[in-house]
C-alpha cells in the first residue's frame, strides 16, 4: 500500500474542491459578507491543502495553506473581503489548477513554486491583519463565533482522561498477551494508542497508513482496532486504537503520530495488562457508553462524536451560533464511483442482450412459432426487460452537464474584465444529463460560442447604451431535454449578427462570388461563419476572432452526431442552438430495404414517410423535387446514391418516400421497402475501412447480418 | 539476392552450430488463383466459412464490405483483387482469414481455400531482395515445404497500404 492508489481519488475531489471553491469565490465577489460562503471556502480550502499534503504534494500545501490563512482571517472577521483580493484568489486558484493537471499527466506537481501568489496572500494578511490586529485578537476567544468554529479543539485538550484512550477497549487474545508478556520481559514498553483523525479528513485511510509506517519505525503493532484491513479499506470514524511495542517513550510516540498532518489528537500511556477487563463485559458499542459514564464525570458531547448523527451536532451547534442563516453540512450523496471502463462493458454486454433479443425474434418468426401464445408472451417480456435495461444503464452513464458549465461563470467573469464590457452569465437546466462520452466533448465547443458572444455578440458597453439597451449585456445558456435530444442554446442579447457585413466579407475573401452572394438567403450567409477561417471580428483578439472556432464547433458536435442552428435578430442578438442525441450507442431506427440491400435510418431525423406517385416528381433546375403540403422537397435516390448494382425501380410503381430533417432543410429518400422500427446498436466499422460520409456506422441485424446506417444528415 | 543468399547461408551455419535456436514460423497455406500463399499464424486470429458480407458503398473495389464476427462488425478484402488477380468465385471452400494487428482492431481477407499449417525454419525461407517487382510487393519470401513452393505474404504491407487508402 502507498498513497499512489490514493492518486485517482485524490485528482477528482480536487478537481472537485477547486470547482468548490471557484464557484464560492464567484458567490463571496457578490456578496463579500456571507458568512456561509466564508465559510464553505474555508472547508474546501482546509480539506484541499489535507489531500496535497497527504500525497505530498509541498507547493501545492503551501499555496492552499496561505489561501486557507486568510479565509481564516475573514471568518474571524478579522478583515473584509475586497475586490483586489478576489482576483489574488482567483489567480491561486489557476495555479492551484495547475498543479493538479500537472499531477495528473506526471503524477508531479511541477516546480513552480508561484511565490508571487504566495507573496500576494500574505501581505493581504499582513496589511489587513495589522490594522485590526489589536482589538480583534483579544476578543477572538470571547466571541462565541470564533471559539464554536475552533473544530472542538479546547474541548478535545481539557477531556485527554480514560474516555478518549479507546485503546483500553482492545479486546486481545492469548497469542498477543503473549507477545506482550515477552516484550515486557524483554524490557520493550507496551504502549495503548488512540489515534484521533480532523474531522474534516478526506483521505482518512492515507492518513491512518501514514501513521501505521510512522509507528512501524519505532516498534511493533501487535493489534489495532479496527483490524488493519478495515482500516485500509476506511472502515472507521475518525478514530483507531492499537496496542504497540516500543523502545521509545510515550512522549517520542505521541510525537511520531501526530507529526502525520491532519491528526487531531493522539493518545499514548503505557498499557496495561488490567486495562481490557472491562471489554469483555459488553457489546463495543455498549462499552463505550459505559466507560463514557464510568471514567470520569462530563466530557462533553463532541467529543464522542462515533456516529454521523453526533459529527453532525456539533458542525449544526456551530453554525447556528455563528449565523442563524448558516449552511447545512454538505448532504453526503450515495454514489459510487466507477470506472468509465467498466460502464462502457456494461454497455456493451447491454447491447449484445439486444441483438441476442432480436435474433430470437427473428427465429421464432421463421420457424412459425409466432402463433404460440406463450413464446410470443416471453419475448415481449423479454424485449420490455431489454429495454429497460438499455435506459437504465443508459441513465447510469449520464451526468449532468453542470460539471463542464460549471467554469463558464468564471470565464465570463474573466473576459468582463479582459474586454472592459459588462456582462452577465445566466446559466438554467445544468442538471440536464447527457451522456458521459458526450459531456467529455461539449465543453470546447460551448467555450467556443461564449466566448464568441462575448467578444462578438455583445456591443461595447456605450454602444449598448446608446441603443437603449442595459449596459450590462447578457449572455444565456439554456439547456434542456427535448425528447430523444438534448438542446444547448447560448443566447446573448447583443447586435446579432450583421447578415451584410458577413456578405461583404464572403465576397471580399473570394469565399463567393458576387453574383452568389446575391441570392444567397440569409441563412446560407450565416452558414458560411461555419466555414474553416472564415472569421468578421475586425481585429485578431485574444479571446475569439482567429477564424478557427466555429468550424471547430461544428465539426465538433457534428462528431457527436448533433446539429448546430443559427438563430439571428439583427441588432436584438443571436441565439446558437446546439442539438445532441442523448446516447450514441443504442438509437431507434427504421429499417428499409434498397436494391436488395438493408439500411438503417435513424428515427429521430425522420419527419414524415409518404407515398407519392412518380408522375408527381417534379423537375426543378434539373432536380428532382416533389411538392407535399405546400413545400418543395428536393428528392433524392438512395438506389443512385449508394451505388446499389442490381435491379431498377418500377417506374409505374408508387414511390416510398422518407422525408428526413436537417435543421430546417428537408429531403426525401426513395427506398424500396419498409421493414419497420428497430432499436439498432451502433458498431464501429474499425480503422482499415474508410467508410463514405453517409454511413454513420454499422450494425447487425438479429439474423446476423450486417446493417449500415445512413446519415441522413450527410445525404441533404 | 545474391548478397541476401550469403546472409542465409551464414545463418545457416550459425544454426547449424546450435540447433536449439533454430527461428521457425508457422504459416497457414493458403489457395488463391493457381499459387499458394502462406500467413504467418501469429496474426490470425480467426478463420471462418464465407458469410454474408455487406457491401459498403464507395469504398475501393477490392473492399469487398463488412461482415458480423461474434459480434464485431469487421471489414473484409478481397486479397486476389488487392494482388492484381480476377475476382473471387465463391465457392463451399471459400474463407474469411480474420487477422488482428492489433488490439481490437481486425480485418478479414478471403481467400479461395485454406489448405493446411506449416512451419519453416528459417532455413528453408527465402527472404526477398530489396527490389521487389509488383507482384511481389506484398511478398516477404518464398518458403519450401515438402518440395512445394509457397510465397509468404507481408500482412503488415497489406495492411498498412489499406490504411493509407
Amino acid at each position: 500500500m502507498d498513497t499512489s492508489q490514493y492518486l485517482d481519488i485524490f485528482l477528482d475531489e480536487s478537481k472537485e474542491h477547486l470547482q468548490n471553491l471557484s464557484d464560492q469565490i464567484m458567490e463571496l465577489e457578490q456578496n463579500p459578507e456571507n458568512m456561509d460562503t466564508i465559510n464553505e471556502i474555508f472547508r474546501a480550502a482546509h480539506s484541499l491543502k489535507g489531500m496535497a499534503g497527504t500525497m505530498g504534494y509541498k507547493r501545492m500545501q503551501t499555496l492552499t495553506h496561505d489561501m486557507e490563512n486568510v479565509f481564516s482571517e475573514v471568518r474571524n472577521g478579522t478583515f473584509k473581503v475586497q475586490p483586489g483580493m478576489i482576483d489574488i484568489l482567483f489567480k491561486s486558484l489557476d495555479a492551484l489548477e495547475e498543479y493538479v493537471n500537472n499531477i495528473q499527466q506526471t503524477t508531479e506537481e511541477g516546480t513552480n513554486d508561484n511565490q508571487d501568489l504566495i507573496d500576494a496572500l500574505n501581505s493581504i494578511l499582513k496589511n489587513n491583519g495589522e490594522v485590526k490586529v489589536g482589538d480583534s485578537t483579544p476578543d477572538a476567544p470571547a466571541d462565541p463565533a470564533a471559539d464554536t468554529t475552533a473544530k472542538a479543539e479546547s474541548p478535545d485538550a481539557d477531556s485527554s482522561d480514560g474516555k478518549k484512550e479507546r485503546w483500553q477497549d482492545i479486546k486481545i487474545n492469548d497469542t498477543e498477551k503473549m507477545l506482550i508478556e515477552k516484550a515486557n520481559s524483554e524490557g520493550l514498553k507496551v504502549y495503548g494508542v488512540t489515534v484521533y483523525v480532523e474531522e474534516a479528513c478526506v483521505l482518512k485511510a492515507a492518513r491512518a497508513f501514514l501513521v501505521f509506517k510512522a509507528l512501524e519505525k519505532l516498534g511493533e503493532i501487535i493489534v489495532s482496532s479496527p483490524t488493519a484491513q478495515d482500516i485500509e479499506d476506511e472502515k472507521f470514524e475518525l478514530t483507531f486504537s492499537l496496542i504497540f511495542i516500543s523502545g521509545n517513550t510515550a512522549e517520542e510516540v505521541k510525537e511520531a503520530v501526530k507529526s502525520v498532518s491532519e491528526i487531531e489528537e493522539a493518545f499514548c500511556a503505557e498499557y496495561k495488562a488490567a486495562a481490557p477487563a472491562p471489554a469483555p463485559t459488553a457489546a463495543p458499542a455498549k462499552t463505550e457508553t459505559k466507560s463514557a459514564a464510568e471514567v470520569k464525570t462530563a466530557a462533553p458531547a463532541p467529543a464522542a462524536a462515533p456516529a454521523p448523527a453526533a459529527a453532525a451536532k456539533p458542525a449544526a451547534a456551530a453554525a447556528s451560533t455563528t449565523k442563524p442563516t448558516a449552511a447545512a453540512k454538505p448532504v453526503v450523496n450515495r454514489t459510487v464511483r466507477v470506472d468509465i471502463e467498466k460502464l462502457d462493458n456494461l454497455m456493451n454486454l447491454v447491447s449484445e442482450l439486444i441483438i441476442a433479443k432480436n435474433s430470437l425474434i427473428s427465429a421464432t418468426a421463421a420457424e412459425g412459432k409466432g402463433d404460440n401464445n406463450s413464446v410470443n408472451e416471453q419475448i415481449e417480456y423479454l424485449e420490455s426487460v431489454t429495454t429497460n435495461l438499455h435506459e437504465s444503464v443508459m441513465k447510469v452513464r449520464m451526468v449532468p452537464i453542470e460539471s463542464v458549465v460549471a467554469k463558464f461563470p468564471r470565464m465570463i467573469r474573466d473576459l468582463s474584465k479582459k474586454l472592459g464590457k459588462k456582462m452577465e452569465l445566466y446559466m438554467t437546466g445544468e442538471d440536464t444529463e447527457l451522456d458521459r462520452t458526450v459531456v467529455d466533448e461539449i465543453g470546447d465547443p460551448l467555450m467556443h460560442m461564449l466566448r464568441n458572444s462575448a467578444d462578438h455578440g455583445l456591443e461595447p458597453n456605450d454602444v449598448r447604451v446608446a441603443n437603449g439597451k442595459p449596459e450590462t449585456g447578457s449572455i444565456f445558456l439554456d439547456a434542456y431535454q427535448d425528447g430523444n435530444n438534448v438542446v444547448i442554446a447560448v443566447r446573448d442579447d447583443g447586435g446579432g449578427i450583421n447578415v451584410e457585413a458577413v456578405r461583404n466579407k464572403a465576397i471580399e475573401r473570394g469565399t463567393v462570388t458576387p453574383e452568389q452572394a446575391e441570392t444567397m438567403t440569409e441563412k446560407e450567409i450565416i452558414d458560411l461563419l461555419f466555414l474553416p477561417s472564415f472569421s468578421t471580428a475586425k481585429k485578431v483578439s485574444d479571446v475569439s476572432g482567429r477564424g478557427v472556432g466555429l468550424d471547430v464547433v461544428k465539426s465538433k458536435i457534428e462528431s457527436l452526431s448533433g446539429e448546430v442552428e443559427v438563430k439571428n435578430h439583427f441588432g436584438e442578438g443571436s441565439s446558437w442552438i446546439i442539438r445532441l442525441p442523448l446516447t450514441l450507442a443504442i438509437i431507434q431506427a427504421l429499417m428499409v430495404v434498397v436494391g436488395d440491400e438493408k439500411y438503417a435510418i435513424a428515427l429521430g431525423s425522420i419527419q414524415t414517410i409518404e407515398d407519392v406517385l412518380p408522375e408527381d416528381i417534379k423537375l426543378v433546375q434539373a432536380k428532382e423535387v416533389i411538392h407535399i403540403r405546400g413545400t418543395v422537397i428536393p428528392i433524392i435516390r438512395l438506389r443512385k446514391v449508394l451505388d446499389i448494382p442490381s435491379g431498377e425501380e418500377n417506374s409505374n410503381k408508387n414511390l416510398t418516400v422518407i422525408i428526413v430533417k436537417k435543421g430546417d432543410k428537408l429531403a426525401g429518400l426513395v427506398v424500396d421497402e419498409l421493414i419497420g422500427q428497430q432499436e439498432v446498436v451502433i458498431k464501429s466499422m474499425g480503422k482499415y475501412i474508410k467508410v463514405p460520409k453517409m454511413i454513420s456506422g454499422a450494425t447487425i441485424l438479429g439474423n446476423g447480418e450486417v446493417a449500415l446506417i445512413l446519415d441522413t444528415n450527410a445525404l441533404i | 539476392m545474391d548478397e541476401v543468399k550469403v546472409m542465409d547461408e551464414q545463418k545457416r551455419n550459425l544454426s547449424l552450430n546450435r540447433p536449439t535456436e533454430r527461428n521457425t514460423t508457422q504459416f497457414i497455406v493458403t489457395q488463391l488463383g493457381g499459387e499458394q500463399y502462406g500467413i504467418d499464424i501469429k496474426y490470425i486470429s480467426n478463420i471462418i466459412r464465407m458469410s454474408k458480407i455487406t457491401r459498403v458503398p464507395k469504398v475501393p473495389d477490392y473492399i469487398k464490405g463488412v461482415i458480423n464476427v461474434r459480434g464485431i462488425v469487421i471489414p473484409t478484402l478481397s486479397l486476389r483483387l488487392k494482388m492484381g488477380l480476377p475476382e473471387d468465385e465463391i465457392t463451399k471452400r471459400t474463407r474469411i482469414i480474420i487477422l488482428t494487428l492489433e488490439q481490437h482492431e481486425s480485418i478479414g481477407v478471403m481467400v479461395d481455400e485454406v489448405k493446411e499449417v506449416v512451419t519453416l525454419d528459417e532455413e528453408h525461407i527465402e527472404r526477398m531482395g530489396y527490389e521487389k517487382d509488383e507482384k511481389e510487393r506484398f511478398l516477404s519470401g518464398v518458403g519450401k515445404a515438402d518440395g512445394k513452393l509457397i510465397s509468404l505474404l507481408d500482412i503488415t504491407s497489406v495492411l498498412s497500404e489499406i490504411v493509407d487508402v
